[in-house]
């Protein structure tokens, strides 16, 4: 299987599983919007989500495989890139590289303990900020969750900040994925970057959104 | 154009005399430069003055001085060929400097271009990725007419923008992976452009690109500063059509 | 001596064919016992290497640079010349070859010009399989232009790049036999000396550049595709590295020099901006084929901008005394009424040494655009050195010396008078005779490499046992020592000048004297003052550094030291040739008009010198030229 061992094989494989990741991350934020519907709206999405039983699990299971294929071959491929690079020029003058394509891997990285630390807290709740409890209807009351630990804060930063470093990741992730395909040429290479970019700020925007609109009330129980 | 006017440069030039020696910058000054000379033609100065004074040369790379058979190679500032847009180093002029400038000249660094002494580097690399695949297997003699096969003006145009690649090895030198995915993208879409090119095109985009593999050089993370740096500015679209002759390769 | 170029004999028409018929081939299992060195892998040598290769003999290959693909053939722009009459004006493999012997001013064989305008055709086809992308038009067929000189179009381009793609297609297919195993390839290694044993050409003694090690290679066949020795005039349009060093070496061990006066100045060259440059930048002349070439009428306009210099005050020289052919009159009309118009203090540029080449008519009448596809690169080149846009005001031109016509005597086969050593390309005399016309060097480095070495090579191979001497010969360790002891000699003078120095003095007693325009006068003190400065070089040269490490100043002073030798030589066959000829020009010998006077009476035949040292005269050996198909004539280009 040469598509596992090659440098632009490796690369397809990333390239796939990051544009997969940045599906579930659009999907992810329309079902998060339900939360500006109110308690009635983020409950019902997530009561539906788990009368889905083991397609739930069967989903999860893909993503974190996701997850593994993108963050295994990205740390790989960074080794081995700078096992390429022995030594740096004493000048340094890079006129295309932007902030964003230097730090993939660091930025990869923050994203990977942040998901972590998000599944610890809203998907396994066992962070301390968390309040567990049903609502009128007897679903699981996310609504009144997700507001008391946005109410912190930290918490509510922390969010922010990640989504920042998200929008970093995407900003070249998501051109990187055409051109990494090949659906790309000279014509098409600045409008896709330009979109890429545009993606990446909603989903700065969309996301950041409900720990800010939390924190400063104007979402509230 | 006046030739009155002289400069004098600080020069801060990478100097190792031998593929083992660590190395480490010395500082020269080139003086009674004018902005006619090419940058090459100033190094030549700087070398006369150094060998009057029973010192050793910088030695570099260089041969043809009209930007196209790619022997030059020189890290100015940290720009490979000095980045001034679709020039070579030895096509740079000193015009682009000012008087009491300091320039910082450094070889090409990667580990598939091992340095042999001062500012000249071993580039077979590149050689030995067009052996695994950067032709055609044609025979001598017993070729069709040229004329047999129709080529539209666009795609021989196409093509003749990837071969221009001098095989310098700026974009290696630029990358900061060091990978060589613009010089070996260049070739294979010359030839997968071409009809002469297509029938060897799955087997050839596979060996080129795992020989790029073995000879040390990095990953393409799309920077696109291999663009930037070339001296031919051969585009990184074609680097996006070797991944698509790859991702074809692997179903045919 | 009276040479014989062993040309074959019967309609000229048939030649080629017969011979190839006529010379005995290898058995195909035998190929691999034969060894074959190639040094220089430009096109000639490179297209040898790859072809011979894949025939099936070893070939082991050397070139100076860190890769094949570097050699000076990339640097050629403007295309090369094949007579498919694609565009149906008239072209024929006769015309080829006729308009060849004629530009060369009848000083080449028939039969051999002959056959390169018989395998033009297949070397573009060749070149299309190998994936050159040649200019297309848009109906998908390939497209010609006219070239300097001729008046159809036969020319064959990609852009200006054309060097580059053909030597890109030959060093592809060098690429592939380097991997199949066929071709060994020796990079950064630079040929000193030619072993021969018992008369027979039998190996080399290379200088590696790295380690600075002195290493010898045994084979059944020399060949040498090294290129040409205009670096002699120190300003030149070759690359730094181009020397004559590799075919000097032969030379020296008995191989005859042909022609060494013939050497071609190339008209369109970008002007020298100081002294401390000795590479002068060509640009392609197919320039000439929409610029115009002036200079003011008036001396005292040369100093003005030249949109200041009204139309009636402009002389456009070369459309005045050549109506026909115009800005299109072969290099050596063109340049030498370059110079004439200079010293007459009329050029224009840095010292009056230039003259304009002014695209503003043809962008008036074609639109910037037509002239940007066509020339491009060319204008950008320009600026990048100049700093000037020749799209607002014309460039500025002078001539350089360009190519060598001359070189290394050879027969129809290509073989030297050594058995055994083979030369190629323009390191050999063969088809230009006194002058090149221009977009065929090309054709003639690919001919010989691809479609007329790989037969003739077999013709000789069959009358030889491979493998018959090994480097533990005698003569091999007496050649490493040589080399050995002429390295220690450089690194022990510890003198005042540098190399460049010693260079820059001979290539101005060159220039000056042995250029352009020669004269009994300035021949016989160039060969007063090179012995001189030859003297002072092993004296006074300083070389720095050691021989056992990548050192430049050592590789240049063993150039500069063969130059200096060489030089002589060149001069004294320009003495000899009492009559004017293509790149020849003596002023003693010239028609009221300025023109070349031949005299076929007494010079209608190949210069061959045998060098016999430097304190005594080389021997000249005669090889006479018939001409039975192209008839003797004046060259006119009016």
């Amino acid at each position: 299987m040469q598509i596992l061992t090659t440098s632009i094989g490796r690369k397809i494989l990333m390239a796939i599983t990051g544009q997969l990741m940045v599906l579930f991350v659009v999907v992810h934020l329309l079902g998060n919007s339900s939360i500006f519907v109110g308690a009635d709206g983020i409950n019902a999405y997530a009561k539906h989500l788990h009368d889905l039983g083991p397609l739930v699990w069967i989903f999860r299971l893909v993503m974190l495989s996701f997850i593994a294929i993108h963050g295994i071959y990205g740390i790989q491929l960074t080794l081995e890139n700078n096992a390429a690079t022995p030594q740096a020029y004493a000048v340094k003058n890079l006129s295309k590289a932007t902030l964003s394509s230097n730090n993939m891997i660091w930025t990869g990285l923050l994203i990977l303990l942040f998901i972590v630390y998000h599944l610890l807290q809203f998907t396994v709740r066992v962070t301390p900020d968390i309040v567990q409890g049903v609502d009128a209807l007897g679903r699981y009351d996310v609504f009144n969750m997700v507001v008391t630990s946005f109410k912190n804060g930290g918490i509510a930063a922390l969010y922010v900040a990640a989504m920042i470093v998200l929008f970093l990741h995407l900003n070249h992730g998501i051109q990187s994925f055409f051109q990494t395909m090949g659906w790309n040429n000279d014509k098409t290479l600045p409008v896709i970057s330009k979109l890429g970019k545009v993606v990446a700020v909603v989903f700065l925007i969309g996301y950041s959104s409900i720990p800010v609109f939390i924190l400063t009330g104007i979402l509230s129980k | 154009m006046s030739d009155h006017k002289t400069m004098t440069l600080t020069l801060i030039v990478w100097r190792q005399k031998s593929a083992n020696d660590p190395g480490k910058f010395e500082t020269y000054t080139a003086k009674n430069i004018t902005e006619h000379h090419s940058f090459l033609e100033m190094l030549d100065c700087v070398n006369e003055d150094l060998i009057a004074a029973g010192k050793e040369p910088i030695v570099f790379d260089h041969d043809c001085r009209e930007g196209i058979c790619g022997m030059c190679s020189q890290v100015i500032n940290g720009a490979p060929h000095g980045g001034q847009e679709r020039t070579t180093v030895c096509q740079l002029h000193m015009r682009k400097f000012k008087d009491g400038d300091t320039i910082y000249i450094e070889p090409w660094r990667a580990k598939a271009f091992p340095i042999l002494k001062d500012l000249v580097v071993d580039r077979a690399a590149l050689d030995t990725i067009i052996q695994a695949g950067g032709y055609t297997s044609c025979h001598t003699g017993g070729v069709p007419d040229g004329n047999a096969v129709l080529i539209p003006k666009p795609i021989a145009e196409e093509a003749t923008d990837a071969a221009e690649c001098i095989g310098c090895g700026a974009c290696v030198a630029g990358c900061p992976n060091s990978a060589a995915m613009l010089f070996t993208g260049a070739k294979v879409s010359q030839l997968a452009l071409l009809p002469q090119g297509r029938p060897e095109a799955a087997a050839r985009v596979t060996n080129m690109v795992n020989a790029m593999k073995e000879c040390g050089f990095g990953n393409c993370t799309n920077h696109y500063e291999c663009q930037a740096s070339c001296p031919k500015g051969i585009d990184v679209k074609f680097i996006a059509r070797m991944n698509r002759e790859y991702l074809k390769s692997l179903f045919s | 001596m009276i040479l014989d170029g062993k040309c074959p004999t019967g309609p000229i028409e048939k030649s080629w064919d017969k011979h190839r018929f006529d010379l005995k081939l290898v058995n195909p299992a035998n190929k691999r016992k034969y060894n074959i060195i190639m040094v220089g892998t430009g096109l000639a040598g490179g297209a040898a290497a790859a072809s011979l290769g894949e025939l099936g003999y070893n070939v082991q290959a050397f070139c100076y640079q860190d890769s094949p693909r570097r050699a000076h053939s990339i640097a050629a722009q403007g295309g090369i010349n094949a007579a498919k009459n694609y565009p149906s004006d008239g072209d024929s493999i006769l015309r080829l070859m006729y308009d060849t012997i004629k530009g060369g001013d009848f000083r080449a064989r028939e039969a051999d010009v002959w056959r390169l305008s018989q395998v033009s055709n297949n070397i573009i086809d060749q070149c299309v399989a190998q994936g050159v992308p040649f200019a297309r038009d848009y109906a998908g067929y390939l497209d010609n232009r006219s070239f300097g000189g001729a008046q159809v179009s036969r020319t064959f381009y990609s852009r200006g790049l054309t060097g580059q793609q053909l030597l890109l297609g030959a060093y592809s297919a060098l690429s592939r036999q380097i991997k199949a195993g066929t071709v060994k390839m020796y990079t950064r290694r630079e040929m000193l000396d030619l072993v021969v044993v018992d008369g027979v050409a039998r190996g080399i003694t290379v200088r590696n550049m790295v380690t600075g090690e002195i290493e010898c290679y045994a084979a059944d066949a020399v060949c040498l595709a090294s290129g040409g020795y205009v670096n002699v005039f120190y300003l030149s349009t070759n690359a730094k590295g181009c020397s004559v060093t590799a075919n000097w070496s032969a030379a020296k061990k008995g191989a005859f020099f042909a022609n060494p006066c013939y050497t071609q100045i190339h008209p369109t060259c970008i002007p020298q901006a100081g002294e401390y440059q000795s590479k002068l930048t060509l640009m392609s002349e197919s320039l000439r084929n929409d610029g115009r070439i002036w200079v003011p009428k008036k001396k005292e306009d040369c100093g003005k901008h030249p949109s200041e210099v009204a139309e009636e005050d402009r002389d456009y020289y070369l459309e005045r005394k050549y109506p026909s052919f115009g800005n299109l009159a072969p290099r050596d009309i063109s340049s030498r009424s370059a110079k004439e118009a200079c010293d007459d203090g009329r050029g224009v540029g840095p010292g009056g040494r230039g003259v304009y080449l002014d695209f503003d008519e043809s962008i008036r009448r074609l639109s910037e655009n037509t002239i940007r596809e066509r020339y491009g690169n060319l204008f950008e080149m320009y600026e990048k050195i100049t700093d000037e846009n020749a799209y607002k005001r014309p460039m500025r031109i002078y001539p350089a010396p360009h190519y060598a016509m001359g070189g290394l005597w050879v027969d129809y086969n290509l073989m030297s008078n050594i058995p055994g050593l083979f030369v190629l390309g323009e390191a050999n005399f063969s088809v230009h005779g006194a002058n090149r016309l221009g977009a065929s060097a090309l054709m003639q480095g690919l001919s010989d490499g691809y479609f007329v070495i790989p037969y003739t090579i077999g013709g000789y191979l069959v009358t030889v046992k491979p493998g018959a001497v090994k480097t533990d010969n005698a003569e091999f360790k007496k050649s490493v020592e040589d080399v050995k002891a002429r390295t220690n000699k450089f690194l022990g003078i510890n003198g005042k000048k540098t190399v460049t120095e010693f260079h820059r003095e001979l290539g101005k007693v060159m220039w000056n004297n042995v250029g352009m325009a020669r004269s009994k006068e300035s021949l016989t003190e160039a060969l007063k003052v090179i012995p001189q400065i030859r003297e002072e070089f092993w004296k006074n040269v300083k070389v720095t550094g050691s021989g056992a490490e990548l050192n430049q100043q050592l590789e240049n002073a063993g150039r500069v030291a063969d130059f200096l030798e060489f030089g002589e030589l060149l001069t004294r066959d320009a003495l000899h040739r009492e009559e004017s000829c293509g790149g020849h020009f003596r002023v003693e010998h010239q028609l009221e008009d300025g023109e070349a006077k031949r005299n076929d009476a007494d010079f209608s035949y190949v210069g061959a010198w045998e060098f016999k040292g430097n304190d005594k005269e080389p021997e000249l050996h005669k090889e006479p030229l018939k001409f039975e198909t192209i008839h003797l004539a004046v060259r006119s280009y009016k």
